[in-house]
């Protein structure tokens, strides 16, 4: 017999190598600042407002959990919502640029000037016009968003193969079937990067739009510490929106391995590689 | 079953000048005839198959399936362009219901008559695979297999074998003359190599460089069925040195 398997427990085990020769790195690298960090601080003395050690973030933050809760809520809420609407906006945009070179030309270059405009402008006219509430914070999150997502649309969408198109035809195949047979799916790979970018920027907005105006989310309880020199709160929030992101960076992620498999089966031949002999079943 | 008369096709590149692609071309194919194209690169066969399916429009001269001149051609040939266009998002058997989806015909019984036709393709047991799993020629096939699901009665067919080594090249041709005798289509094949395009036909168009028009066209009176060894026949040689000369080679 000319293909042979490795038995389970090998393969197993080689799986697993796999997984922390993947995780093992980074890791080893954050504990390593952590431990610097920390001896740093208490070999070098340093006050406790100026740089607090890791031991003291983690258990300020312990200690403060129930204060926090409600604002970490406050801000995950602002931030989905407000990712949501992006890509409502930012995929309807898309494929209306897509739809017509009309509208292509008109809405471009006013989407390109849009991005132009520091959101941190923005954030307080939103306050002025719509108040202390939650829907000027989730325009923010959209409005840090939506361009990503946009761009990524079109640009998918434009990269349709011709041919692709002109075998559905043949086939007698309407505009519409044709975009939902072909055009989508064959954008998808590229509407995913654009709401990967989108994903990570999307907190920050949240936090951004928290800061002009509001009575609740990280943003605020970070401008509260701040102002009360209690650096290790701040260390604390700025930990849970770099969480949050990942978390939220890991589902967007994760959906596309699961919507994209064929993707990355396309891309990614069989990977052939020597079999270390000793692992060799008889 | 297809009548082509004088037509002529042009494109203009750049927005400057205009190439002529082909030069009044007449054609006509019988209900069941299998005939080759043969032509060197660029002198618009393609273009020709294009103009047939109802892609394009001829500038001149008039296009008439099944006897009628102002019906809608899209939708009415099978056609498979040059490359396979398998969906790799859809596994062998979404690929090949893609025709029936469109063109909104009954699925389950496309499915059937897929599944029915899996190993006259050399598919079978492969339906639930991706194309990225399927060998060159076996996504070859897989391509004949949906168009052949299309149910049209013309079917074209470019280069159907362009990206195949020369081995493999040799049975599908074979296989090819098998399909058409059991499912009666008129197919209309074009190809660059002179052994397949005598090998298959009951007619052999040979097309001039750019401006493409039809130089010659030549009957091969071979019998069918086909066999390999009749490449070696003195009649397959006159017929080879004949379309030499048409092709200016
Ligand atoms: N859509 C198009 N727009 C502009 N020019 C075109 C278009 N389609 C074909 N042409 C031109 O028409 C000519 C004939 O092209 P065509 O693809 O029909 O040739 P072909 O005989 O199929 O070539 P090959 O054997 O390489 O496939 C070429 O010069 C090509 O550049
Ligand atoms: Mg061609």
């Amino acid at each position: 017999m000319l293909e042979s398997h490795l038995d389970k427990s090998l393969e197993q085990r080689i799986r697993a190598r796999r997984t922390m020769a993947r995780v093992l790195p980074p890791l080893v690298l954050v504990l390593t600042l952590l431990v610097i960090w920390q001896l740093g601080v208490r070999v070098g003395n340093v006050d406790k407002w100026l740089l607090p050690a890791p031991s003291d973030i983690a258990s300020a933050g312990w200690d403060a959990r129930s204060l926090l809760w409600p604002h970490v809520l406050q801000t995950a809420t602002e931030t989905l919502l407000g990712f949501a609407l992006a890509l409502a906006v930012g995929f309807g945009l898309g494929m209306l640029i897509d739809a017509s070179p009309l509208i292509n030309n008109a809405l471009y270059p006013l989407l390109v000037a849009s991005q132009t405009v520091p959101t941190v402008a923005i954030a307080p006219l939103l306050v002025i016009w719509l108040g202390y509430g939650l829907l000027p914070k989730v325009l923010v999150v959209a409005l840090v968003c939506f361009f990503p997502i946009v761009v990524s649309t079109a640009d998918g969408l434009r990269a349709t193969d011709g041919e692709l198109v002109n075998l559905l035809s043949t086939m007698g195949a309407s505009r519409q079937a044709i975009l939902f047979k072909v055009r989508l799916p064959d954008a998808l790979p590229s509407l995913f990067s654009g709401v990967r970018i989108a994903v990570t920027y999307s907190v920050v907005g949240a936090i951004l739009g928290e800061w002009v105006g509001a009575s609740a989310g990280l943003g605020i309880f970070m401008l509260r510490a701040t102002n009360s020199f209690r650096t290790d709160w701040v260390f604390v929030s700025i930990l849970i929106t770099a969480l949050l992101s990942l978390a939220l960076f890991a589902s967007v992620s994760l959906l596309e391995r699961r919507l994209l498999g064929w993707y990355y089966r396309a891309a990614h031949q069989e990977k052939w590689e020597e079999v270390d002999t000793k692992g060799k079943t008889s | 079953m297809i009548e082509v008369s004088h037509i002529s096709k042009s494109f203009r590149v750049d927005g400057m000048t205009i190439v002529q692609a082909i030069h009044d071309v007449s054609l006509t194919v019988d209900q069941g005839a299998f005939i080759t194209l043969i032509g060197p690169s660029g002198c618009g066969k393609s273009t020709l198959l294009n103009l047939i399916c109802g892609l394009m429009e001829p500038d001149t001269g008039t296009i008439v399936l099944e006897g009628d001149p102002s019906a809608k051609r899209l939708g009415r040939v099978g056609y498979m362009l040059q490359r396979d266009l398998l969906l790799p998002w859809r596994t062998l058997l979404g690929n090949l219901l893609l025709g029936p989806e469109v063109s909104g015909q009954p699925l389950e019984r496309a499915r059937a008559q897929a599944r029915e036709l899996l190993p006259l393709f050399g598919l079978d047991g492969f339906e639930d695979a991706y194309p990225s799993a399927l060998s060159v020629g076996m996504r070859q096939r897989a391509a004949l297999l949906r168009t052949v699901l299309c149910q049209q009665e013309l079917i074209l067919l470019d280069e159907p074998f362009g990206a195949l080594d020369a081995l493999t090249r040799r049975t599908m041709r074979s296989w090819l003359l098998e399909v058409w005798s059991r499912l009666n289509h008129t197919i209309i094949f074009v190809t660059h190599d002179i052994d397949e395009a005598i090998y298959l036909a009951d007619e052999v168009h040979v097309m001039s460089p750019r401006p493409g028009t039809i130089v010659q066209t030549t009957r091969i009176e071979l019998p069918r069925p086909r066999r390999e060894e009749m490449v070696n026949d003195r009649l397959f040689g006159e017929y080879r040195t004949t379309l030499l000369q048409a092709l200016g080679v």
